[in-house]
């Protein structure tokens, strides 16, 4: 619990902070004329897209530190917790969801360049490089039942599993709006008009990517 | 006015706001059943929570038929007895409060408090409703499995709730958990919109702190429920885990009729942690927007600015923050370490300070207000006196020797209901009279709203006030009858009776309301586009009820706060926030000529 308490403070206070420093200057009381109130161009990195997805993520972020609390809570309170061998497989899988978000990244620094083939190819590999993610997690989950660890042998093997899983389902979501972008470009959409929605499928690619980093560390940490 | 230093709390948005492109579409199916129109939605959501509501009233008034005739009716046993009360309160706090309050105020009063055409996500706010509506199905169909409903509380606490012998363990419970998953993916739709809505796309010159309070308790309660939610989201998960693959996560070895369970070395206390990291913010999802929707009405309905307004606004947000680190006090019993308890026993009385601050200014936004005794005005001030006394009785629960003995009785039982049951309904009840003539551009009928008022506030005491005193003699909650039992005088009879009694005419006093929401629809006296004076934008809108898109042709530039009543030297006493200073000062000249 201490994990998400300490996170999830963190990130409230950081939040509450912004809200109350934002306020103590100001004199809510006094009406203003139009022309005292600059108007401030909106920065670009604060699109309404941007936003929703950054607030998402915060989301996504309380799930997974909610359930790694509850998984350092469960291998401590009893005595039945036998960490579980990690399969070769996964730094494979890793090294394909690395290379899918570089991939991803690149195909971001095409629509900067007005580049069409290179942001076609940079979607192909990210999504490709993300499909074989999938499989292999799934060869790993075939592995490691053939070798006698079901997801109701041991907690080690039944958070193994849900974590994955959850990292899974939401790398398929992400797979959905990939096949929606990919649609678009293969319809000659120019590279400047899926710049934004790249953009955005790209940091949510680093996310999870960073996400399954923390997830494989904590799995070769208990091994 | 010299130079003022911008940040990102005061940004502005630029002169020529970008235009949202909204859907238009032109069939009826379009505009009312798929309509990504906020204030459709807020309805929908409307309509639903208050319909689920009113299954989970019918569940209570069986439930103290039980209580207060039990042999009389033989209406039901005691799994279903359990059954009811479980989903009495599940319904209640998530499937009506939560939604009610986030969707259906939300919904309809972001967009136009903030001078927005629509939320910033239409589709996924639409979406957002459709999970909404389908868990509420998947809820009601968990009453008509083999088995019944789930019956473990609506606390849902393993090994309990998926042990064979708990009512509704056989399939209950899993469409339980479904459907809470259902609901927590819809709402995080819908969250992610009323977020990002306030923080983007409010109209020029509505700065943070020009917000009306409502949408600062609903932006915080959304922020708070989008962090919390995922904890019961988990927990739901790995409870369907062990129920149906049979994992180890939340349920121990046992020990049933000399047999070993398949289970081993999971932990309840686990479970505890998860759900009441979701249970005890939840408290404050639903408290937050009552507070922010109360103060609005005591300021609009006292024409009187409210009392330190910055001071509301940092209480409403420190109450979100402090609301993470309270979860423990519902565990007091658990076994917990004394010296965790203690901790949590401080932090659960330091919440207790900024909430005081927020009654004081209310109290003080009264004082020497022009107070206008209307509808929303009286359930505004029954609001405070009830919260008042739900949360003293809180300070008691929270500490941790006075809690053990109270555990578990009906002192709990009075103390929630009166501080998250009664007192929000009541700001509900408050803000439906208020923005009804928005919503439909007629007035609730007057006379059927203070009969409503008086029997539901009157009403509401004498139901939970002897809970608390029933508590203090140690009658346990949740029991289906009493039977012989030593330490229970035989006066706790004559007051469940009373109490019985009591709810069935609180009850009957919610068809009165019903009718007149109905009634008023069709017959009610024409509202004008504003009837209370108010400033907030949604009454300066070109049309009642607002049209899609809300504004007219521009969206409303914002000169001012929501709190302009009785402005010495103004025309009149209120000042709506799209009054420019120079409009003010040239009507209060002309009036002098």
């Amino acid at each position: 619990m201490t994990v998400s308490l300490v996170f999830l403070t963190a990130l409230m206070v950081t939040f509450a902070g912004w809200l109350l420093w934002s306020s103590f200057n100001v004199r809510p009381w006094e009406a203003q004329s139009a022309t005292d109130d600059p108007a401030q161009p909106l920065p670009s990195m604060m699109s309404a897209g941007r936003v929703g997805l950054i607030v998402f993520l915060a989301v996504v972020t309380s799930l997974f530190a909610l359930t790694i609390s509850a998984y350092m809570m469960r291998m401590e309170v009893s005595g039945d917790w036998q960490p579980l061998p990690i399969p070769g497989l996964l730094w494979f899988n890793t090294l394909a969801l690395m290379l899918a978000s570089v991939a991803l990244q690149w195909a971001r620094h095409g629509t900067t360049r007005a580049d069409g083939s290179m942001v076609a190819r940079g979607l192909w590999a990210g999504g490709i490089g993300s499909m074989v993610f999938i499989v292999g997690q799934l060869v790993v989950w075939y592995q490691l039942s053939v070798n006698g660890h079901h997801v109701d042998s041991n907690p080690a093997d039944a958070f193994f599993y849900l974590l994955t899983a959850l990292h899974g389902v939401h790398l398929l979501g992400g797979l959905v709006v990939w096949g929606r972008l990919l649609a678009r470009v293969r319809r000659g959409a120019a590279p400047v008009s899926v710049h934004s929605h790249l953009e955005l499928c790209t940091l949510y690619w680093h996310y999870l990517a960073v996400v399954w980093i923390v997830l494989f560390a904590l799995l070769l940490l208990d091994a | 006015m010299g130079e003022r230093e911008y940040d990102a709390g005061a940004y502005v948005p630029p002169a020529e706001t970008e235009e949202m492109e909204l859907v238009h579409p032109k069939t009826f199916i379009g505009k009312y059943i798929w309509s990504q129109d906020a204030k459709v939605i807020a309805i929908q959501y409307g309509v639903t929570a208050t319909a689920i509501g009113l299954v989970a009233l019918v569940l209570s008034l069986l439930m103290r038929l039980q209580l207060g005739f039990p042999n009389a009716f033989s209406l039901i046993d005691p799994g279903e007895y359990l059954q009811y009360v479980s989903m009495h309160g599940m319904i209640m706090v998530v499937y009506l409060l939560t939604a009610i309050f986030l969707g259906g105020f939300g919904n309809y009063l972001i967009p136009l408090m903030c001078g927005a055409r629509d939320m910033v996500f239409p589709y996924l706010n639409m979406l957002s409703f459709w999970f909404y509506f389908a868990s509420v199905l998947i809820l009601v169909a968990g009453f008509f499995v083999p088995g019944g409903s789930m019956g473990a509380g609506w606390t849902l606490y393993p090994p309990q709730s998926i042990s064979e012998g708990t009512p509704g363990s056989e399939a209950g419970i899993v469409v339980m958990l479904l459907s809470l998953a259902v609901f927590i993916a819809g709402f995080t739709m819908g969250g992610l919109n009323y977020v990002v809505t306030v923080l983007q796309a409010r109209t020029r010159g509505m700065t943070l702190m020009r917000l009306p309070l409502t949408i600062w308790g609903i932006f915080m309660a959304t922020v708070m429920a989008l962090l919390a939610f995922p904890a019961l989201f988990v927990a739901a998960l790995m409870m369907l885990c062990d129920r149906l693959l049979g994992t180890s996560f939340f349920m121990p070895e046992m020990l049933s009729m000399g047999e070993t369970s398949d289970h081993g070395g999971g932990s309840p206390i686990l479970f505890q942690h998860l759900f009441w990291f979701f249970g005890h913010p939840e408290v404050y999802i639903v408290a937050l927007p009552a507070f922010g929707i109360v103060s609005d009405l005591l300021a609009c309905h006292a024409r009187k600015n409210i009392f330190g307004y910055r001071m509301m606004v940092w209480a409403i947000v420190i109450i979100g923050v402090l609301s993470f680190v309270v979860w423990a006090h519902h565990m007091y019993v658990s076994g917990m370490n004394p010296y965790f308890g203690f901790l949590f026993a401080i932090t659960t009385l330091i919440i207790a300070v900024p909430t005081a601050i927020k009654v004081y200014n209310w109290v003080l936004t009264l004082w020497r207000g022009n107070i206008r005794l209307t509808v929303p005005m009286l359930f505004a001030i029954g609001f405070i006196f009830t919260f008042v006394n739900g949360g003293l009785s809180g300070l008691f629960l929270g500490n941790v020797t006075v809690d053990v003995p109270l555990s578990d009785t009906y002192f709990v039982v009075g103390h929630f209901h009166m501080v998250m049951a009664v007192a929000p309904v009541l700001v509900i009840f408050g803000a439906i009279y208020h923005w009804y003539p928005k919503m439909t551009g007629r007035m609730l009928n007057d006379t059927l709203g203070k009969v409503h008022f008086w029997i539901t506030f009157l009403g509401t005491y004498v139901i939970y006030y002897p809970m608390h005193f029933m508590g203090l003699e140690g009658v346990p909650r949740r029991y289906y009858a009493y039977g012989e039992t030593t330490f229970i005088s035989d006066s706790v009879q004559t007051l469940n009776v009373v109490i019985s009694i009591a709810a069935f005419i609180v009850a009957l006093a919610q068809v009165l309301f019903l009718i007149n929401l109905v009634w008023s629809y069709y017959r009610g006296r024409d509202a004008g586009p504003n009837p209370w004076r108010a400033t907030t934008l949604e009454w300066q809108t070109e049309h009642t009820p607002p049209r899609h898109g809300n504004f007219g042709e521009s969206l409303p530039l914002v000169y001012r706060w929501p709190y302009d009543y009785s402005v010495p030297g103004a025309s009149e006493d209120f000042i709506p926030q799209n009054v420019s200073p120079e409009e003010t000062r040239w009507q209060a000249e002309g009036r002098q000529s």
